[in-house]
């Protein structure tokens, strides 16, 4: 009863930006795996589980039972010449039982579907991200973020449907239907086939139009991802819009997708809407035939008339729950293409690592020989497991070497080629190139987001390679060139270079990054809630909170990759004195356009297609009179 | 709001009236086969008479037809009815966005407009469907089936006056309760999936940082947040099923029990008791459809409250109404304030007054928050002075049409974005009908032309959304391509060569100057080399203008400038 609603509530209910993938839904590849998937993330509900499907035989159980057991009874007592009324009472009390224990057992259903539908989307969505921190930056940069929010949204929603309603449903509609059907075979094999004949009516209808049903729901998915999709960019982009008077285009592109979407979405829906009066009228049809019949084989004798009564209460509800089954198998269907959408992104492959050095506290003992340290000191090393069993320790200096270093983002795109050089401890290199030139590239291999073709890195004298990778990153600070804030305060984000700094160590590295004078500007001061990435900060503030956390972080590697882009050079002049504390003791790798930025490194790498062509110090580059000095005078040939 | 959102319905009335006409069609069956069927089996079946089964068997085979036929036509006339609705509302609102200047794009955040636009649109079409299938049904429904029982046997019909308010009484309370409680899970769910965008656009900072397992155990926090709200808010749905099936069954009960009081009495027959019961599964059947469709309006409400938001935004800049085009690309700013929050104690532009002859190139340079990006913004009326005004081309830009206006003046944002589609296409955004030789001289101007060439594709290279395979400074270039396409009288770039490197910056500019003599044009730039060769240059400070002259001038004279000079000339001499 009541079940009006879900029909045309299929699964496409984004909540959130659409997918961009187009060939992504289709039908599930693999039923059984993925619901043996599904299953494992039921763990620990299995016994609510098997209460909901008692409680849903309890139900189907009590309403035949009050339906067709009792009402016959009742008939007969009042059929009799004196009605026993005592008899008839307790009845009505044996139906009251029956009644309140198929109450109970439908709260208990819904109550427990509610625990059990919610704990699997949190075990699932947590699962997926989990999932998500731990895949390679390679991923994120071939996947579309609309597409992999979509999963988060869409994909987990059409899973809600089927775990809470679809399942269930599809078990009670079939409890019901062979249920009524052994009655029916029990009651008169000959009409039985009356009823057959019209199933297979029905199920010639239900594979037609159900069919077709499925197939435009399936389309119209795709068409609300082109919609969401097309959302998304536009709106993303309405400022550009606005500024090219781009508004009558956009408009135009989008009536185009929206008319297409309203066009699959109206044929899904009306062919769903539709087989359900066809099928509850095929029943209508089929009693007046089963009827007609009856009365025939009544009169002739074949069949007693109490029993030909009976049969036909049966027949008048045997149409509602097969559109059921139809219906919510096109909805199960749907689900497990999103579920397979998920899974397919719990298989991928995650960041690999096969590290086995860490990073250790350290101290020196009696002999000045350097060991692992339970308390915190402010020396680190890294602690190198040997095959025969020993273990050394090495003192973490940054001691950086690029060793004949090969590597492509694709494998027939090769963007750095033989590149070669060292950092000595505390010595500030700077890359300087145009763009493309592969300066991001090599910082990049540095923290291992992207592992190296061909060549070796060396820190400290071990191969990266061998390093687990969290410490490895945890002793390198990066400033990137995007900047990205955090939902949560001016404070939180600084702190998030380095999670146990306290207010004093986070206030002081706001100080070195100069961020203190704006951040005390704000309307809450440290305490200001930073919302959308700070969108309500300019872009220079955004980075001088970066460096801040850089500074925080308080790592021997600093890389600053274009970390002052958008701060005035008056800003930067005044932070230098902060960067130069910052960068004091410190391995530094600098990329910058601004050669001002990397005049006084210790060595200036000039890159050009992936290329070394020149390094030195500023003054030797300006002597060599090649690239460096050509960028260098450039900026002055205008004067 | 309903007659707001009425609006939308617009070319589909049709449908929208149809749909509950022929359900009352269906329902004038639905509620006469059951008649039908009783004088089968009483007169036909019972008494033996085949000739009447054969009568009433075909009277009904009839009836099923129209029924089905009528069934058939409004489910299908309602779906169409409501997918267009939808295409409608959401049309409406993408189009209001359109109309949206920047400051009502900032007063809503890009998320929130996409959601809005697209699962509240969904919320509220789907209410709409089951409204317009039930908003006539149920009630007819619920009037025809009690007319019946009434008739059958009024005095056993007073059971519902009790069994409906209690009925009624149970479901308002339930939606008082669970109302509140869908709110906050759907803020919950704003918050998962906001955080969820985060950590996709900042995995690289978490990685760095070795943050993976904090952010794992944030978003465990909230997502077991999302998931003790939706506990908390269906738990009291749930109380749903079990309130109606108590109605039902307690009515059937006393029915059962009155009405075979009422046989063994002889005021009443058991072909009646049974008919009775029937209609008493109707009524109580329309009624939970009517509950339902209650519930489902108060939860789409919140859906339907957040598009009206939408619709009733002010819009924040009113179109000109002059048909004046700019006569050149001269700017004059009289004495202009201008504030984001429109608070005069709150300015980020005070009293700035500065004229700009028409062909002039004017750098702009000044600190960090300094609000050069809202000094340039002024000039296409991206926002509106508070006081004050701004002149191009010789009227207040508040006279011309927007378009006019938008069309003449060029701007490269500091944020740009490039969209999905081929180089081509993004370029052509500067001019639908620019030929291939036009395009690419803007490239060559915009020093784009030669990496664009060495992609194997050309020009038809297809760019990601946001032009996620180009670099920084290949998207910049692109992005003044396409700004130049426009052939503006006055261009702005507003640090739209931060990217790119100071060889290339210099031949951008020097192109400029060779080709745009006439266009006036405004560089913003961190670099006093991209502007040292200004006609003139403008130093803003905290909203204000410090000081106007050229290169020369301001190094002599201007200390800001000079320390900014100088902070990028050190170890030079």
């Amino acid at each position: 009863m009541a079940k009006k609603e879900k029909r045309t509530a299929p699964a496409g209910k984004p909540m959130g930006p659409g997918p961009k993938g187009r060939g992504g839904f289709g039908k599930p590849q693999n039923v059984k795996g993925t619901f043996r998937r599904i299953f494992k993330y039921l763990n620990g509900y299995w016994g609510q589980i098997a209460l909901v499907f008692i409680c849903i035989i309890i139900n189907a159980f009590s309403s035949i039972a009050g339906t067709y057991f009792l009402m016959p009874l009742i008939n007969e007592i009042f059929e009799s010449a004196s009605p026993d009324m005592k008899k008839f009472a307790s009845t009505l009390l044996l139906m009251a039982v029956i009644y309140a224990i198929s109450i109970v057992a439908n709260y208990l259903y819904a109550r427990l579907g509610v625990n059990i539908t919610a704990g699997m989307l949190h075990n699932v969505r947590t699962d997926l991200f989990i999932k998500m921190q731990k895949l390679p930056i390679k991923f994120f940069d071939t996947h579309a973020h609309g597409d992999l929010m979509s999963r988060f949204t869409n994909d987990t929603d059409a899973m809600r449907q089927m775990i809470s309603q679809s399942i269930p449903q599809l078990f009670s509609s079939l409890l019901t239907v062979v249920g009524v059907f052994a009655m029916m075979i029990y009651l008169s094999p000959i009409l039985t086939l009356i009823v057959i004949a019209m199933l297979v009516v029905m199920m010639l209808f239900i594979k037609t139009i159900g069919g077709k049903s499925a197939k435009n729901f399936m389309r119209q998915q795709a068409e609300v991802g082109r919609v969401n999709g097309y959302i998304e960019e536009m709106i993303t982009g309405q400022k550009v819009v606005k500024v090219f008077n781009h508004e009558q285009d956009t408009i135009d592109g989008f009536n185009e997708i929206n008319d297409s979407w309203f066009e699959a979405n109206y044929k899904a829906n009306a062919l769903a809407n539709v087989l359900f009066p066809i099928l509850n009228n095929l029943s209508h049809i089929n009693y007046a035939i089963t009827a007609t019949v009856g009365a025939l084989l009544s009169i002739s004798g074949v069949v007693d008339l109490g029993t030909l009564v009976s049969f036909l209460t049966y027949t008048r509800n045997f149409s509602n729950p097969i559109g059921q089954i139809s219906q919510q198998i096109n909805f199960i269907l749907m689900a497990l293409a999103g579920a397979e959408r998920i899974f397919s992104v719990i298989d991928e492959t995650p960041e690999t690592d096969e590290g086995y050095v860490t990073l250790v506290n350290a101290e020196y003992n009696l002999n000045g020989e350097l060991v692992e340290s339970e308390k915190r000191t402010d020396i680190w090393a890294w602690k190198h497991p040997h095959a025969d069993g020993t273990t050394t320790y090495t003192l973490l200096k940054g001691d950086v070497v690029l060793d004949d270093v090969t590597f492509g983002y694709e494998e027939d795109h090769i963007v750095l080629h033989d590149v070669s050089l060292y950092a000595n401890p505390g010595q500030k290199i700077a890359f300087v190139g145009s763009t493309g030139a592969g300066k991001t590239t090599i910082t990049n291999l540095l923290n291992r987001f992207y592992d190296v073709e061909d060549g070796k890195i060396r820190y400290d004298g071990i191969n990266i390679n061998k390093i687990k990778k969290a410490d490895l990153r945890r002793s390198l600070a990066m400033v990137l060139q995007d900047t990205h804030l955090f939902t949560g305060t001016v404070m939180e984000n600084i702190r998030y270079g380095r999670l146990d700094a306290t207010d004093e160590e986070v206030k002081a590295a706001a100080k070195i990054a100069n961020a203190e004078f704006f951040i005390e500007h704000l309307p809450q001061g440290y305490d200001t809630v930073i919302t959308g990435d700070g969108a309500n900060l300019s872009q220079g503030q955004r980075q001088l909170l970066a460096i801040a956390r850089a500074a925080v972080a308080d790592p021997p590697v600093l890389i600053l990759d274009e970390a002052t882009s958008s701060i005035d050079t008056r800003t930067e002049a005044l932070i230098e004195k902060g960067m130069d504390t910052l960068m004091s003791g410190r391995t530094v790798f600098v990329i910058a356009h601004r050669l001002s930025t990397v005049r006084n490194s210790d060595a200036i790498m000039v890159l050009e297609h992936g290329v070394i062509i020149e390094r030195g110090n500023h003054e030797q580059l300006l002597e060599q009179r090649g690239k460096y000095y050509q960028l260098y005078t450039g900026m002055f040939e205008l004067d | 709001m309903i007659k707001k959102l009425a609006k939308s319905i617009r070319g589909y009335w049709g449908a929208t009236v149809a749909t509950p006409l022929v359900m009352i069609g269906e329902v004038a069956m639905e509620t006469t086969i059951p008649l039908v069927i009783a004088a089968i089996i009483d007169d036909g079946i019972k008494k033996g008479s085949i000739d009447t089964v054969w009568k009433y068997g075909i009277l009904m085979v009839a009836m099923a037809i129209v029924s089905l036929i009528f069934g058939a036509l409004g489910g299908w006339s309602a779906s169409y009815a409501s997918a267009g609705f939808a295409k409608n509302l959401r049309g409406r609102l993408f189009n209001k966005v359109q109309d949206f200047s920047f400051a009502n794009i900032d007063r809503f955040s890009t998320p929130s407009l996409i959601t809005r636009l697209t699962t509240d649109v969904n919320n509220v079409s789907q209410t709409f469907q089951m409204m317009i299938r039930m908003m006539i049904r149920s009630p007819m429904m619920f009037v025809i089936a009690t007319i019946m029982a009434v008739n059958v046997n009024a005095k056993l019909a007073t059971v519902f006056l009790i069994a409906i308010p209690l009925l009624v009484i149970g479901l308002l309370v339930i939606i008082k309760f669970a109302f509140p409680m869908f709110n906050k899970m759907l803020k919950k769910y704003d918050d998962m999936n906001a955080s969820v965008q985060e950590n996709l656009t900042a995995i690289r900072v978490v990685k760095a940082f070795v943050h993976e397992d904090h952010e794992i155990d944030k978003f465990v926090k909230t997502s077991e947040g999302v998931r003790k709200a939706m506990v908390k808010a269906e738990k009291i749905v749930a109380f749903n099923g079990p309130l109606m099936m108590l109605a039902i069954n307690s009515c059937m009960i006393a029915i059962l029990w009155f009405g075979g009081v009422q046989i063994t009495e002889g005021i009443m027959t058991t072909g009646e008791l049974v008919s009775f019961i029937t209609y008493i599964m109707q009524i109580l059947m329309s009624l939970m459809m009517l509950s339902m469709i209650v519930v489902m309006f108060s939860f789409a409400r919140a859906s339907a409250t957040r598009i009206c938001e939408v619709i009733d935004e002010q819009l924040d800049i009113a179109d000109g109404t002059s048909d004046a085009v700019p006569q050149d690309g001269s700017i004059v700013f009289d004495d202009v304030c201008f504030s984001y929050a429109k608070k005069a104690d709150n300015l980020t532009i005070e009293h700035l007054s500065c004229t700009i002859q028409s062909g002039e190139t004017v750098g702009i340079i000044g600190g960090t928050g300094s609000a050069k990006t809202t000094f340039v913004q002024l000039i296409p009326r991206l926002y509106d002075v508070l006081s004050g005004s701004v002149t191009v081309g010789g009227h207040d830009v508040r006279e011309y049409r927007i378009k006019t206006l938008r069309d003449n003046v060029a701007m490269v944002l500091q944020n740009n974005v490039l969209f999905s589609g081929t180089i081509r296409d993004n370029l052509r955004w500067g001019d639908k009908e620019a030929t291939d030789k036009e395009i690419e001289a803007a490239c060559r101007a915009a020093q784009a032309h030669d990496f664009i060439t060495s992609f194997p594709d050309g020009y038809d290279t297809i760019l990601g959304q946001g032009g996620v395979n180009v670099s920084g400074g290949q998207k910049q270039r692109l992005c003044i391509a396409r700004a130049l396409l426009k052939k503006p009288k006055i261009i702005i770039l507003d640090d739209s060569t931060s990217a790119v490197d100071t060889a290339t910056d210099a031949n951008i500019r020097e192109a400029f100057r060779r080709e745009l003599t006439d266009t006036t044009t405004l560089i913003i730039a961190q670099r006093i080399s991209s502007v040292s060769d200004a006609d003139k240059i403008i130093v803003l400070d905290d909203g204000k203008i410090n000081a106007i002259g050229t290169h020369e001038e301001l190094l002599a004279n201007n200390e800001i400038y000079r320390e900014v000079y100088m902070s990028q000339q050190k170890g030079v001499e």
